[in-house]
């Protein structure tokens, strides 16, 4: 892994270790403009540690991470990097529960983010209209002035999707989508995340095999925090080692 | 653009509390000097800066919501600032009593000629300036809010910590302010005030002068609050609250954002003490003592954080019982606050106001169940969606 010019996302011998205990070891990560790129992997395997490193949470010991083939993301803070054009869902979704749906929308809408800016900051119809847009694309439009507090677990990652689709931003991580998700939901949510990868980087992790088949993206599967394969989904899951250390467990 | 932030901050709740502030700022003074003696509502004279003294701290109650109820910074310092408005307008007052002191230096207040001095220290310069002293009201708690806040919320301290932090701030002042050579007038503080703006600080007038000021000071608090709550910005303050990391990964800067919410309680809490000290005649440095920062917390508490009406009433009603106690079994009422604490604490943790809107809440869901109930035994259907209890 060397050229990094022409990627979004790019992770070199990345290692950071919690108390001795290395969570992420020597991990080696690129991810193009416009791709889509589904990560498996057994619980404890760094998968969400990974996304902390990249948005600015938890500062890797070790390796290079580098947003649009130049930006060094480790000397960056969670607010610069979100306002670099990262955007995160969390494996708890995460909403703003005192809010309604649609401030919860209209907080992440991507607006100069400055305190006197945000202070006098007057909706436009044009920003409203998108909010509508993206309400009715996460299917929550006609609840726009219930509290977040009252969704469901499934609803509430519908939420926060839109909240990353509000923020616009050029790289999306997205932590285990679909969990607390029906059937339909899950296929509608492949089917979202596949459209904005149409224009979009987007990283997905995922335990749930039949999602993970809908993306239809490369899959890289992580173990103890280093790649332990890489492919395609039918590759990955044929790998003996996977099988033995995910799969077959 | 700011007209339109002002005209969405004029949500009802914050018209109905400035309508009833401006009838109050008119209603007590006229009362008060135009009523003949002996009138069923005139409001005798002690009554009108101990009602000022209660508005003031009402507004000291509401600069602290506005930190905590709403960003969920709990300061325990907040005193600090009241008092340090307090003592910019305590040095304004002393250098209006010029050669009507005891020892009668035209530009010495009394304590410095007790103390030998010889000189004005550079920082009552200018004092004797009405204009110049309000500028400070404002300036110094907004400076101090600025620095103490831009330190401590760069380094990300929160929770007890912060609150450890302020109550130190406020001590280490405390402690300041008793020293002589700080030039404050030491444990004495600032007092025997003679005149305000060229009136005599004990006329009717004036001190209806100033309780007017005071209620109308408290209503442009609220609405500046208020404006500041119902904004985007107000939204986020209370994001940060709820989910300090979530929001920051949404690209706000939350150290500002305190910052800001910070900066504009402490300047509230300085104006409230400038108000205040004429109005009792005195300022010392006991203003600086860790406890009544900590009765403010209790006031708001009490009243209902995260509203702004709950601090008004919260300030107002606890220190209205307090005048009471402190004068029928004084020796109770530090134990009848605490209590009061703990009953709010586990029983009303919305304060009183809350109780009102969970009343209000119950007896319209009443009215609605009993109407569906009906309407749905007349169609001879059983009663299914029962309300979801609260999470
Ligand atoms: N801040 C932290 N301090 C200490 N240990 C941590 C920290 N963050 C993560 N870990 C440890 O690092 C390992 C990797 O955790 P991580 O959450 O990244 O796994 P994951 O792949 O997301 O798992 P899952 O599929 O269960 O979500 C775990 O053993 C976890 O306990
Ligand atoms: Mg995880």
């Amino acid at each position: 892994m060397t050229d990094k010019t022409g990627t979004m996302l790019y992770l070199d011998g990345v290692s950071v270790a919690f108390d001795g205990f290395k969570a992420i070891n020597h991990l080696s990560i690129i991810v193009y403009p416009a791709e889509m790129l589904a990560i498996i992997g057994p619980n404890g395997a760094g998968k969400t540690t990974m996304m902390d490193i990249i948005t600015g949470k938890t500062r890797p010991d070790d390796g290079q991470v580098l947003f649009d083939g130049r930006t060094d993301l480790t000397r960056l803070d969670e607010a610069a990097i979100a306002n670099l054009g990262i955007g995160r869902k969390f494996q708890k979704p995460t909403v703003f529960e005192s809010h309604t749906i649609w401030d919860n929308i209209e907080m992440a809408l991507k607006k100069p983010r400055g305190v006197f800016s945000t202070l006098f900051y007057a909706a436009s119809t044009a920003d409203n209209a998108r909010i509508s847009e993206i309400l009715e694309t996460v299917r929550l439009l006609d609840r726009k002035h219930e509290l977040a507090a009252d969704l469901s677990h499934g609803q509430k990652q519908w939420l926060e999707i839109g909240m990353l689709l509000a923020q616009d931003p050029k790289l999306l991580l997205v932590d285990e989508p679909v969990a607390g998700m029906t059937d339909a939901e899950t296929v509608e949510t492949a089917k979202l995340l596949r459209d904005i990868a149409k224009t979009r980087s987007v990283v997905v992790v995922e335990h749930d095999m039949s999602f993970v088949r809908e993306l239809g993206s490369r899959v890289t599967c992580l173990a103890e925090g280093a790649v332990l394969a890489e492919g395609t989904l039918d590759q990955v899951s044929a790998n003996p080692v996977v099988i033995e250390r995910y799969l077959g467990r | 653009m700011i007209t339109q932030a002002l005209f969405r901050a004029l949500d009802k709740k914050a018209i109905w509390i400035v309508a009833i502030l401006l009838v109050v700022a008119i209603a007590v003074p006229l009362s008060n000097l135009m009523l003949p003696d002996g009138h069923p509502l005139r409001l005798p004279n002690y009554a009108v800066p101990l009602f000022g003294k209660y508005l003031t701290f009402a507004m000291l109650a509401l600069a602290l919501d506005l930190v905590w109820g709403y960003c969920g910074i709990l300061s325990l310092g907040h005193g600090a600032f009241f008092a340090i408005g307090g003592y910019a307008m305590g040095m304004y007052l002393m250098r209006q009593i010029g050669t009507r002191g005891v020892y009668a230096n035209p530009i010495l207040p009394d304590f410095m000629v007790f103390l030998n001095w010889k000189e004005l220290p550079w920082y009552w310069y200018g004092m004797d300036n009405f204009w110049i002293a309000m500028l400070m009201v404002v300036l110094v708690p907004g400076l101090l809010a600025f620095v103490f806040g831009f330190l401590a919320f760069r380094s990300r301290v929160t929770g007890v910590y912060l609150s450890i932090i302020t109550q130190a701030m406020t001590y280490a002042l405390l402690l300041a302010f008793f020293r002589n050579d700080m030039g404050f007038g030491g444990n004495n503080g600032l007092t025997d005030f003679k005149d305000i703006l060229g009136q005599s600080i004990s006329a009717p007038t004036t001190r209806a002068a100033l309780f007017a000021a005071s209620a109308i000071a408290l209503a442009l608090a609220v609405l500046a609050c208020s404006m500041i709550v119902n904004s985007k910005l107000g939204k986020v303050m209370v994001a940060v609250r709820d989910a300090e990391s979530r929001t920051r990964f949404l690209g706000y800067r939350v150290e500002y954002v305190k910052l800001f919410a910070f900066v504009v309680s402490a300047v509230i809490a300085g104006i409230a003490g400038a108000l205040y000290v004429p109005q009792v005649g005195i300022i010392n440095p006991s203003e600086f003592d860790p406890a009544n920062s900590i009765e403010v917390v209790i006031w708001t508490a009490v009243g209902g954080r995260g509203t702004i009406v709950g601090p008004i009433i919260g300030g107002i009603l606890v220190n209205v019982g307090k005048s009471y106690f402190t004068g029928a079994f004084p020796e109770y009422w530090l134990f009848a606050l605490g209590a009061l604490f703990v009953v709010v604490t586990l029983f009303m943790p919305k304060g009183i106001v809350g109780l009102i809107g969970q009343y209000h809440r119950a007896t319209t869901k009443r009215e609605q169940h009993e109407r569906t109930d009906s309407a749905e035994a007349e169609a001879g259907i059983e009663p299914t969606n029962q309300p979801k209890p609260a999470e």
